[in-house]
């Protein structure tokens, strides 16, 4: 970010040189009154909210029965330890992280290597056709691969047995094979991730390919010596979003699993269970516990992302 | 890169007759390998499609064809008679079953009626039924009514549009004030601005949510629309950084002019900003089509104030038994989104290279 407005030893130096010009005050005051929506907005529904959930966190609030509120200590806290639906809420939601996030990144990164090729002709109608399906709602996107997928009507399955010879699983029925249905079904919104590596494949300066061929560097050496680390700062930002967004998977998931994790709590995420307890069970104390824990859980993870980009991503004009 | 370039032998400027071809390869083989997987990726748009247009008849059919068929019939002396692939020596014909027997039937075969019966040993029951293309548009109708999708469409569009006004508005005041304004700890503001992307939204949620039944919110739609009039942090970071990108000359022109900040901001910095302006609109009226998770806790029991993808759901659920019904929903439900991108890619694609890229 380019330095902007007072830098922090400017700042100093404004403060101690007393008064603001009457023109500065006013500057700073017009800018607040624009500022004022966000501030206003970030107090009420995101600080105060977040404050509040820490409270109810530490209390057994029931909407339905609110004259029996208590606070009950570290006990939602302790319960989160045992709680037998808790192990499995977060073996489904890291089993889904770690197949689908990496899949996330390889696949549209790939498509953008293909449709950024100067050999393809036609490559707007690529570029716009790749990214049509990331525009179709969710519920429809479940609703059309539900087809497809269908064990025995379903076209992936027909192509399995037309060119393997054997019967397809059952996706959405079977406890193994709900989300590798659920990943696949995500193919269908890489576009976002797509056109943004495409821009990134773009900017890599020309010169640097064509110094590396002349040093005699292959095609695929080409790439992953020159494309991957020149693009990794979009490849961090990608995967950042990837991360942050499957850990809060939800919405294909409640409708396979019709809410209630079905088959057999496969898709029984972390976030689906925390919906469950707060708005089914109307245990809000208790979910609001889960939240604060999800929350802490992919600060970390992104703390550390952020921290290992030193090792592998490669800002050329400096971080 | 080293220092100095050993000199390169750039190629001569001679198009022999092989480089082009070899180009030529090189083009077709590219493009025919990216349709190939294009159409692997857009094969269940056409499913959907095929599937839209069969009736509930065609698709329990056991012998369900690729494309919408029905079995095809052949009038004879006013009475409509299954056609049939009979398989003879001279190939297969399409002969009508008139009397069907155990081992042997009569059939007629329609291009010659007037030859009149044709006895033919054999099991009727092993031949192929003969199919001619038959699709039906019955379940687009049938679905709309089904589940009220005209009243989907509306509740969706009053949500969506609102809160497209809503988040323009205050993202467009929030990220001028982050771009043009020298106060004490912008740049605090701003970082705390950018974490919030980061924050997930359950850690609000119960409080919210309490907080808006408190208040008489609960089953309206004021949670989904009000709180988008206090700006998103996403949209003011794409418009902060459209804003910055035009040069100041012009606002410090009109300021000395006189010109409020707000009259600036309107006269000077907005003509300016249109593609970005459209994409913000974009994104949170695709956002709004799309949300499934506030409407679900918000609107759930009022079945009246259900958006489209909440609505949609039972569709989901009862894909097993009535596909044609679900896909004709799903195709209309797609089909305002999807025009919409056509019409509006290029400004839309921008935005998403603004927010991903330019860091």
């Amino acid at each position: 970010m380019a330095p902007h407005g007072t830098s922090s030893t400017g700042l100093q130096a404004t403060l101690r040189r007393k008064p603001l010009s009457a023109l500065a005050r006013r500057e700073v005051l017009s800018g607040l009154a624009f500022l004022s929506p966000w501030i206003f907005g970030f107090l009420v529904f995101t600080l105060l909210p977040m404050a509040a959930s820490l409270v109810f966190s530490v209390t057994n609030y029931n909407p339905i029965h609110p004259e029996e509120l208590e606070f009950v200590g570290l006990a939602n806290y302790a319960r989160m330890f045992t709680d037998p639906f808790m192990r499995q809420a977060w073996g489904v939601t890291l089993r889904f992280v770690l197949i689908s996030v990496p899949l996330s990144i390889a696949f549209p990164l790939a498509l953008a290597v293909l449709v950024n090729s100067e050999r393809l002709f036609a490559k707007n109608l690529y570029r716009t056709l790749f990214y049509l399906p990331t525009m179709i709602p969710i519920v429809v996107n479940v609703i059309i691969w539900g087809g497809i997928m269908n064990s025995t009507t379903g076209w992936l399955n027909q192509a399995i047995e037309f060119l393997f010879g054997v019967q397809g699983p059952r996706w959405y029925q079977d406890p193994v094979w709900v989300i590798p249905a659920l990943t696949i079904m995500g193919f269908w919104g890489v576009g976002n991730t797509m056109v943004i590596m495409l821009a990134g494949l773009q900017n890599v300066p020309t010169e640097l390919y064509d110094a590396s061929k002349v040093d005699g560097a292959s095609a695929s050496q080409r790439f992953l010596q020159v494309t991957l680390p020149m693009i990794s700062p979009v490849i961090f930002y990608n995967l950042m979003l990837a991360v942050i967004g499957s850990f809060q998977y939800f919405v294909q998931a409640y409708i396979i699993g019709n809410g209630r994790g079905d088959p057999n709590g496969a898709t029984m995420f972390y976030n689906l269970y925390l919906y469950r307890i707060a708005f089914n069970f109307l245990d809000m104390g208790y979910g609001a516990t889960l939240a604060w824990a999800m929350f802490v859980v992919v600060l970390i993870l992104t703390i550390i992302l952020w921290k290992s980009q030193r090792r592998w991503v490669y800002y050329a004009g400096g971080e | 890169m080293r220092a100095q370039a050993p000199a390169r032998s750039r190629p001569a400027p001679v198009w022999s007759l092989r480089r082009r071809m070899r180009n030529f390869t090189a083009t077709a083989t590219v493009t025919l390998f990216a349709l190939v997987v294009l159409l692997i990726f857009l094969a269940p748009l056409a499913y959907m499609t095929l599937t839209a247009v069969k009736t509930q008849k065609q698709v329990q059919d056991p012998y369900s064809q690729f494309l919408p068929g029905s079995p095809a019939t052949f009038n004879y002396q006013g009475k409509d008679y299954p056609l049939l692939n009979v398989p003879l020596d001279d190939g297969l014909q399409e002969w009508a079953l008139v009397k069907p027997g155990r081992e042997a039937s009569d059939f007629i075969d329609p291009a010659n009626p007037g030859a009149g019966l044709i006895h033919w040993e054999g099991r009727w029951r092993v031949l192929d039924p003969v199919y001619t293309f038959d699709a039906s548009l019955e379940n687009f109708p049938t679905a709309w009514n089904q589940i009220r999708l005209d009243r989907l469409f509306r509740n969706t569009l009053i949500i969506a549009v609102l809160g497209t006004i809503g988040t323009l508005l205050s993202s467009i005041v929030v990220a001028y004030g982050f771009a043009r304004f020298r106060i004490p700890g912008i740049n605090v503001l701003f970082l705390i601005l950018i974490a919030t992307i980061i924050l997930p939204r359950q850690v609000t949620l119960i409080p919210t949510y309490i907080f808006f039944r408190a208040i008489g919110w609960g089953g309206t739609w004021l949670p989904l629309i009000i709180p988008h009039f206090f700006a998103n942090a996403y949209n003011v970071f794409l418009l902060r950084q459209y804003f910055r990108s035009i040069p100041r000359d012009l606002d410090e022109a009109a300021m000395i002019d006189g010109a409020s900040p707000f009259r600036t901001l309107v006269s000077i910095i907005l003509p300016q900003s249109i593609p970005a302006l459209t994409a913000v609109g974009l994104f949170h009226f695709f956002f709004a089509w799309n949300d499934f998770f506030e409407p679900l806790v918000y609107l759930q029991g009022h079945e009246e104030l259900y958006t489209l993808s909440i609505g949609m759901t039972q569709f989901a659920n009862i894909f097993n038994t009535q596909p044609g019904l679900a896909t004709a929903a799903a195709m209309m439900a797609l089909a305002l989104p999807v025009i919409m991108f056509f019409l509006a890619q290029r400004a839309f694609m921008q935005g998403i290279v603004i927010t991903g890229v330019e860091k």
